[in-house]
């Protein structure tokens, strides 16, 4: 079994709250990982974590095999080619339109103009944008932010892709079309996934395994069946309570 | 406390030092971008045109004024052009502008860098492999550095015009001997020790307002409070900085 990414030990603390208090998880190439949590319980921060934007205070980083918590930001930038971050709002880029955001990570990487038009419009195609292209962010309703900022995230076509919360705030339709194309993208590029919810329907749809997050640490590593029969009594009700809320 | 304060406050200047040498090593080693430098001059330049202008205008009127009021008592009313040429080229001009201008461009910068910061658009940057000192803070340093200095040498110019218009409106002076006077008194070194701070105003409040922007967090508070510090602090670096400034220019 093939680990894309390692965590061991990770800690991180911001003033005397601690985060995450030494977690340990593995992400299985071309698998989709989902990290259960309640809010505030370090879902995103351990989501920064790995791609480096936010440095732990202690343990360590493999992506690849090859130990990255130390790198410098410049040296970040190479691993961020092989994984993209889709934000829980999007953080779409104000400034620009719908088509230049999603072109944003082909322009970084110097493909030529021609190529990132055809790539582009592909993309929205795909995503049901195609019509959107010269819209700017303020113009775009949430859902379709959502779905420009996953546009962006597989542009460059990265072996992974992190979701920061991809339902919240969605309506159940919008919603279940984003959770499909998570599994349509896993399925059909072999990508890697990590998905950050609290969303139990979006677990269920999307999940290969999951994680549970609790007090700083990994609860629970496992498949859902797993999870149902042998978790602990906080995540079968964080299970259980998602289904009775209809959520 | 005063400890924390005080240490809190060289922490910050630290990072203003940092984030400059940072700035400055992207301008010199690698490829500017012109569109994005181009689109700042037009928000810095062009749209703090109309308020440097009055402000100029204006304030070589009111210098004319009050120097024609003071030296009349001298029967000295006929220097007025030479006065009102070299205070706003050595002076007035260069710091009331920065002052004024440096306040309207920091606190849009912080602003707009605050706002992309607590939206996460910054880790977004990040995240697709762009550095955001290359992309956002350089472009805005040299936008500044070329808009600022013309700005002022507008303003010098407005100003000048103004005292024009009292000394042959108001003061019985002849428009030509003004000018004359003007263009007797005036030395190239006040005209470009003037400029020269200017250089080194803009990039200050640049790095001020950068910094502020990328440390500005929890919403529209937090944004609201970083563009406030960027306008104290800016104004505060400026008059500081003039002095010793003016001090070197003197020197050179």
């Amino acid at each position: 079994m093939n680990h894309f990414i390692k965590c061991t030990g990770i800690k991180k603390a911001f003033g005397l709250k601690e985060v995450l208090k030494g977690v340990n998880l593995e992400v299985e190439e071309g698998k989709t990982l989902v990290i259960l949590g309640g809010s505030g319980s370090g879902k995103s921060v351990l989501l920064k974590t790995i791609i480096g934007l936010i440095r732990p205070d202690e343990g360590k980083i493999y992506v690849e095999g090859e130990e990255v918590t130390d790198y410098t930001e410049k040296e970040w930038f190479s691993v961020r080619k092989k994984i993209s971050y889709m934000f829980q709002w999007g953080a779409l880029f104000d400034s620009m339109t719908v088509f230049d955001n999603v072109a944003f990570p082909l322009r970084e990487m110097r493909v030529s103009e021609s190529e990132i038009e055809k790539r582009v419009l592909e993309k929205l195609r795909i995503l049901g944008l195609i019509d959107a292209g010269k819209l700017f962010p303020q113009d775009l309703s949430g859902g379709m932010k959502k779905r420009v900022a996953l546009a962006r995230s597989i542009i460059s076509e990265p072996k992974c892709i992190l979701y920061d919360e991809p339902t919240a705030g969605l309506d159940p339709i919008t919603a279940n079309q984003i959770n499909k194309l998570i599994r349509r993208m896993q399925e059909l590029l072999n990508i890697t996934s990590v998905v950050v919810t609290h969303d139990i329907k979006s677990m269920k749809y999307v999940a290969d395994r999951i994680a549970f997050l609790y007090d700083g640490v990994i609860n629970f590593y496992g498949d859902i069946i797993e999870a149902q029969k042998n978790g602990s009594n906080v995540l079968k009700e964080f299970i259980m309570g998602g289904e009775d809320n209809g959520t | 406390m005063a400890f924390e304060k005080i240490s809190s406050k060289i922490e910050e200047f630290g990072e203003i030092v940092l984030l400059g040498l940072k700035t400055f090593k992207y301008i010199f080693t690698s490829k500017p971008d012109i569109s994005q430098i181009s689109y700042q001059i037009v928000l810095m330049g062009n749209q703090s045109l109309n308020i440097v202008m009055i402000t100029g205008l204006f304030v070589g009127m009111v210098l004319a004024i009050q120097t024609a009021y003071t030296l009349e008592e001298f029967g000295a009313k006929l220097y007025i052009g030479e006065v009102v040429a070299v205070s706003m080229t050595r002076e007035l001009g260069p710091a009331l502008i920065s002052l004024l201008v440096g306040g309207r461009v920091g606190a849009g910068i912080t602003a707009e860098l605050g706002t992309m910061n607590v939206t996460e658009q910054i880790d977004a940057l990040r995240s697709m492999g762009a550095d955001p000192i290359k992309k956002l803070v350089s472009p805005r340093v040299i936008a500044f550095v070329i808009s600022l200095p013309l700005l002022v040498l507008i303003a010098n110019a407005m100003g000048v015009i103004g005292g024009y218009f009292i000394s042959a409106l108001e003061l019985d002076v002849s428009g030509k001997f003004y000018m004359n006077h003007v263009f007797r008194m005036l030395k190239f070194n006040d005209v470009f020790s003037g400029l020269g701070k200017t250089l080194f105003f803009a990039i200050f409040v640049t790095l001020i307002a950068c910094r502020n922007g990328f440390r500005a967090q929890g919403g529209a508070d937090g944004v609201g409070r970083a563009t406030t510090a960027t306008v104290v602090y800016s104004a505060i670096t400026i008059l500081i900085s003039n002095f010793f400034l003016t001090k070197l220019f003197l020197i050179l």
